[in-house]
């Protein structure tokens, strides 16, 4: 199980820095995914991955075997670009069978090879349409048949999604997922959509503003356990307090006191942290009750979408928002005096 | 077309004017030539009105046969060597930084400010054998002596292509532009060569930009008439060249303009041609 290794990636662009210090491991047959804000390097990377750029720094081994310098039309991967980059002169079948034509593959064998590829994206039959003819999704499916139409040893996609409207995107991420483990093929995906990323990905590379690899790990474990702020704050909503360290098991936000599970390593007293806490962890009592772990404030908005409801809770010029069911609806409404309780378990300390 | 078709009259008016000009300074004079096409010629330099088809008849000469299908022949030449220096070249451009850019064309805008008579003038000196560049070659000692490159039908063909090397460019400048450089990407993650994406995917998916290109070289170049004079020998003389000497020398208008007419009709017949083939294979619609 060798897989992808990028090692120690460096990418220049003139005096702009799109990558720095990319160690990464990736195992064959996952599904990865590139996270980050946009003007992060995930495309840089992916690029360089593709053999599109070539790094300013460092080495790109598959399966052991350096790849750093082969040109992208000897790496026999498959790429679905942003544009989806569909050739417009060309019809569907001949798109989808790019790649084969190029290999000098039988002309029979082609056209079985399109049929298949076509039916494995639900578009049989659509072999001599135009490009022009079809659909944003049509052309989505397309240009994934194209890329898989020589059983690439990597399956590169650049936010092949960001064109289609939401409900389709939906849809598209979880057929892409179910293809993608029905094939098995090692698969990178680069999104800015983090509820994508949780949707598809075995493995998530979260990639910061400062061009660096973040965290790596299962969607879960960055959801649960993010190694900074800058994690916690882009992967999913989180109530982010600025805080001190206050002996082993205590953190003191402005002058009430919190009880935490964990403390990382190489905290002591005084040391300012940050504590991040997910919305649906938090839950709110009405009236100004006395417990443990908690935070005292006004009710300042309810939004209620119907599926779930968010109540924000102004605790002395702190923004708490807690988030549950319409079923665990508190009574209260704004206004009010409410009790926001914080679990210890939930309360995640980190380094500022 | 985008958008509605207007509706009424005053939503036709911002054509009227150029409508207008188009009639006076087009269709009017196009009408008279035509007229004079069918009139009858006196010898001694003037025509009376009529109808009758002689001049047309006596178009069915060896010589205008011959000299029309140099024409045709010249200017599908040079447009054929224009479209295919242009487009690579066109295409590098488009790749490189926007500043870059700007100083390629305007280098070559400023190609075009030079008229047909400066630029047959200027390469005839600088092919000539007492004053070319074949002095400069046997100054670097690549030729044991000056030579003269001109008149020929290679001066006129390069002549001719240097005049409409940069019309050439700024045709495929936009579309080459709007190229999504994805697509030469796509084809090379999809196992193609450079040399075969470019031949490929980017001429492949260009083909309506170059067959547009290549109409208006050829239609351009259909009306060049000082070259061939400067930098042709009398064999080289084009169909522009015999039309004028028709009409001015031999004072005979009904005969020019009767060439004239069947000249454009021959060319609209090929330029018609040639949009046919450019557009290849339909794909099938449904």
């Amino acid at each position: 199980m060798a897989g992808l290794t990028l090692e120690d990636i460096h990418k220049n662009f003139g005096s702009v820095v799109a990558a720095r210090e990319v160690n990464l491991k990736l195992p064959h047959g996952r599904f990865v995914c590139f996270l980050g804000p946009s003007g992060c390097g995930k495309t840089t990377l992916l690029r360089l991955i593709a053999g599109l750029e070539s790094p300013t720094q460092g080495h790109i081994l598959l399966d052991g075997e350096h790849i750093t310098w082969t040109p992208a039309h000897k790496r026999n991967f498959g790429m679905v670009f942003q544009s989806l980059a569909l050739f417009p002169h060309l019809s569907v079948g001949e798109n989808v069978t790019y790649s084969l034509r190029v290999r000098h593959v039988k002309k029979s064998t082609q056209q079985k090879r399109a049929a298949e590829l076509l039916d494995l994206v639900q578009l049989s039959g659509f072999e001599d349409r135009h490009i022009s003819q079809l659909s944003g999704g049509q052309r989505q499916r397309v240009a994934i048949a194209r890329a898989l139409a020589i059983d690439p040893l990597l399956f590169l996609l650049d936010e092949p999604l960001s064109a289609l409207d939401a409900k389709l995107r939906e849809s598209m991420q979880l057929e892409l997922r179910l293809l993608q483990q029905r094939l098995g093929v090692t698969t990178i995906l680069v999104t800015h959509d983090q509820r994508e990323a949780m949707t598809m990905a075995d493995m998530v590379v979260v990639m910061g503003p400062d061009n660096r690899v973040r965290q790596v790990g299962t969607p879960l474990d960055i959801y649960r356990q993010p190694s900074d702020t800058f994690v916690a704050d882009f992967i999913g909503s989180s109530n982010l307090l600025q805080g001190s360290c206050m002996g082993a098991r205590e953190i003191k936000i402005g002058d009430q006191h919190l009880e935490v599970a964990e403390m990382p390593a190489g905290v002591s007293d005084g040391t300012s942290v940050t504590v991040s806490v997910r919305p649906e962890d938090i839950s709110v009592l009405p009236g100004a009750e006395k417990r443990d772990n908690c935070l005292h404030g006004t009710v300042s908005f309810i939004r209620d979408v119907g599926s779930n409801v968010e109540i924000y809770l102004n605790c002395k010029g702190l923004q708490i928002i807690s988030q549950s069911t319409p079923k665990g609806r508190p009574d209260v409404k704004p206004g009010d005096e409410g009790t926001a309780i914080l679990p210890p378990a939930s309360c995640i300390v980190l380094k500022s | 077309m985008i958008g509605e078709r207007p509706k009424g009259i005053r939503s036709h008016l911002p054509v009227a004017y150029p409508a207008l000009m188009l009639g006076i300074f087009f269709i009017i004079p196009f009408g008279i030539m035509v007229a004079i096409s069918f009139f009858h010629r006196q010898p001694g330099g003037f025509y009376i009105p009529g109808f009758e088809f002689t001049n047309y008849k006596n178009l069915y000469t060896a010589l205008f046969g011959r000299t029309l299908s140099f024409s045709l022949f010249v200017a599908g030449l040079s447009a054929a060597v224009c479209v295919s220096l242009a487009f690579p070249f066109t295409y590098f451009i488009t790749r490189m930084r926007r500043r870059t850019q700007v100083i390629w064309l305007v280098f070559l805008m400023s190609v075009l400010s030079l008229s047909e008579v400066i630029i047959g003038f200027a390469w005839s000196l600088l092919l000539s054998r007492t004053a070319g560049i074949s002095n400069l070659m046997v100054w670097l000692g690549l030729m044991e002596q000056p030579k003269a490159w001109y008149p020929g039908f290679a001066a006129l063909l390069f002549g001719i292509c240097y005049l409409a090397f940069p019309y050439t460019v700024l045709v495929l400048y936009p579309p080459l532009s709007r190229l999504d450089p994805a697509l030469p990407e796509a084809s090379q993650t999809l196992g193609a060569s450079p040399l075969r994406t470019f031949f490929g995917v980017i001429v492949g998916s260009m083909r309506n930009a170059i067959v547009a290109a290549f109409v208006m070289v050829f239609v351009f170049t259909l009306g060049v008439y000082l070259l061939p004079q400067i930098l042709g020998r009398p064999q080289h003389w084009t169909l522009s060249v015999l039309i004028t000497d028709q009409a001015i020398y031999q004072t005979n208008m009904p005969m020019a303009a009767s060439m004239a007419i069947f000249f454009m009709f021959v060319s609209l017949l090929l330029v018609a041609l040639t949009m046919v083939i450019g557009k290849g294979k339909k794909i099938k619609t449904q």
